[in-house]
């Protein structure tokens, strides 16, 4: 039970530093190898040398990260906010190296006065680590993964 | 609507041309339902029956495999009711397409294969199973170039070889690079979607000016990051980076040193930048497998080819160095879809694809690093053009200065970021606007 609790409230946190733009404390909970992943569909076994729409080290997310707060990124000028609810966390392994935990999410994006919905699954490959867990791997698979994307993602999901 | 005849001028365009939805119909019924439009490559339906549907200006297409093996190019349509053929994006159809209306079947040609109940429900009618307009209708011509399938569906006009003309070098460019001569397909299409016209895009494609301006967050934020590799020695990884960071480290004053040569029907070359022949070990493996196929001479001709961008007008951009392309398919006056390809040299090491494939995922995603940018400023673009606050769209810089022969035409020395491949665009747009 305390680890189905502590897993829920470090994929809460999780969302939390997206909705609120910490970027840095975001790409700070990945281990140092950690990857963070959003398969173009389902199908994919895995990220390496596959395509992907999102296949990240933390060196990627570094430029991801600062390019978001570089004051010329056009795109991310206008207004532009998320919300982030998750659920139906469950734990699918648990050893004494880790944890797999899936969930779901559905994600609420506004840009200027346009409103997006993306919804899919989390699963987190998670470690553990001095005050709780990292991330080993993170794979977002979207329900909307093959459709057409109306513009596109600009950070992680 | 505008009198199309006063729409472009050599240095400027009307804003209607990007705007009007009424110029918008006659650009797709004149322009891209009638010349050569990419429908998709060979290997995207490798067995009987694959097939992917293709739009090609307003027209619902599907591309299929048939028992002959040939592709075939056909209306999505059942020639009864009207109902779409296929609802797929892609799949197989099996050993004939069926409406799932009616029942109606049809060969992978077109032809019509059978109607339930044909003889007691059409005796006496004025249809009957030889009836031409029982089939579902073909394109009016298809043809492929090195395994990429293109459609016109206009009977008349050039054929592929000579509407491409010089710019069938992409092609050629894609397919030398493989050890084996060809290309396939990775099976995964990205599509994203853009809020403007499509003019707009296949201008962007070619517009060396814009990359230091747009990119430039992204390109110093990989340039940080690829300088910490190369301290750390990790120069194959750093290449991926380099992609990035050369859209900053190239810097404005820069872009005129490169150049553009644009050719007749609105095609065009940017040259390329990126340094991509770096002199790592993968890089060493692969040319010495392709000089053993090859041969010297061949080789340092294969790999010399100077190609960032060949935009195929009015709807195709090939990357032909990184083996991937977008599919230009315009979807309103106001909206474009871009389809995304990434292709496999035959024959080359993982790692040539993987380094592609690194292009393909950071600016070709919907995740992307470069076109978030590039989308945006579409979108402004249509704001403004939507509006009274101006008529013209200038594309002056360098006109004038612009050295043409033959019917081609190359941005001056020092002027590559002359406006020529636009203004080449649109005469050629002009042209088939009032032919």
């Amino acid at each position: 039970m305390k680890a189905q609790h502590d897993v829920e409230q470090f994929l809460y946190q999780q969302s939390e530093l997206l909705d609120t733009k910490r970027w840095q404390d975001w790409v700070d909970l990945f281990t140092p190898d950690g990857i963070y992943w959003m398969p173009p569909d389902a199908s994919y076994k895995t990220w390496d040398g596959q395509p992907a729409i999102f296949a990240e080290d933390k060196n990627l997310m570094t430029v991801r990260m600062n390019r978001v707060l570089h004051p010329d990124a056009w795109s991310q000028r206008p207004l532009w906010e998320t919300n982030h609810v998750v659920s139906n966390v469950v734990i699918e392994k648990s050893s004494s190296k880790g944890i797999i935990a899936r969930s779901r999410f559905h994600m609420m994006e506004l840009r200027r006065d346009d409103v997006r919905h993306f919804a899919g699954s989390y699963t987190h490959h998670l470690v553990k680590a001095r005050g709780g867990y990292r991330i080993k791997l993170q794979r977002v698979d979207m329900t909307n993964a093959q459709a057409a994307y109306d513009y596109v993602l600009q950070v992680w999901v | 609507m505008l009198d199309v005849s006063k729409i472009v001028e050599p240095d400027r365009v009307r804003r209607e041309a990007y705007t009007d939805a009424a110029v918008f119909d006659l650009e797709m019924q004149r322009i891209h339902e009638t010349v050569w439009i990419y429908c998709g490559h060979q290997s995207q339906i490798p067995k009987v029956g694959d097939y992917y549907q293709v739009q090609i200006g307003r027209q619902p297409m599907l591309m299929v495999r048939g028992k002959d093996n040939k592709v075939h190019v056909l209306y999505n349509r059942c020639p009864h009711r009207g109902n779409m053929m296929c609802g797929d994006r892609h799949g197989n159809t099996g050993e004939q397409f069926r409406c799932s209306y009616h029942a109606w079947q049809f060969h992978h040609d077109g032809r019509l294969k059978q109607i339930p109940m044909m003889e007691s429900g059409y005796a006496g009618t004025r249809l009957n199973k030889d009836s031409p307009e029982l089939s579902m209708k073909r394109a009016a011509r298809v043809e492929s170039y090195r395994g990429f399938v293109f459609a016109s569906l206009s009977a008349t006009g050039p054929g592929l070889k000579e509407f491409l003309g010089k710019s069938i070098v992409a092609f050629d460019d894609m397919c030398d690079r493989a050890p084996e001569g060809e290309v396939e397909v990775v099976p995964n299409c990205f599509r994203v979607i853009q809020h403007s016209n499509w003019k707009l895009f296949m201008e962007n494609q070619i517009d060396a000016l814009h990359p230091s301006v747009v990119h430039q967050s992204t390109g110093r934020a990989a340039h940080e990051v690829e300088k910490q590799l190369a301290r750390k020695a990790k120069a194959g990884e750093a290449l991926s980076y380099h992609m990035l960071s050369a859209f900053a480290t190239v810097t404005i004053d820069k872009w005129d040193n490169f150049q553009t040569v644009s050719y007749p029907y609105g095609h065009c070359i940017l040259a390329g930048y990126m340094g991509l022949r770096p002199q790592d070990p993968d890089t060493l493996a692969y040319d010495k497998i392709m000089i053993k196929k090859y041969g010297q001479k061949r080789f340092e001709e294969i790999v010399g080819v100077n190609i960032h961008h060949v935009l195929v007008y009015p709807g195709l951009s090939v990357q032909s160095p990184l083996q991937q392309l977008r599919a230009v398919r315009p979807l309103g006056v106001d909206r474009t879809l871009t389809e995304i390809w990434h292709f496999r040299l035959k024959g080359a090491p993982e790692a040539i694809y993987r380094r592609s494939l690194a292009y393909y995922n950071l600016v070709n995603s919907p995740a992307t690093l470069i076109n978030a940018d590039d989308l945006e400023n579409f979108w402004k673009c249509h704001q403004g053009l939507s509006s009274d606050g101006g008529d013209w769209v200038s594309l002056a810089r360098h006109h004038g200065h612009d050295i043409e022969k033959d019917g081609t035409v190359s941005s001056a020395p020092n002027q590559g970021t002359s406006e020529a491949p636009m203004r080449n665009q649109m005469k050629a747009w002009a042209k088939y606007m009032q032919a």
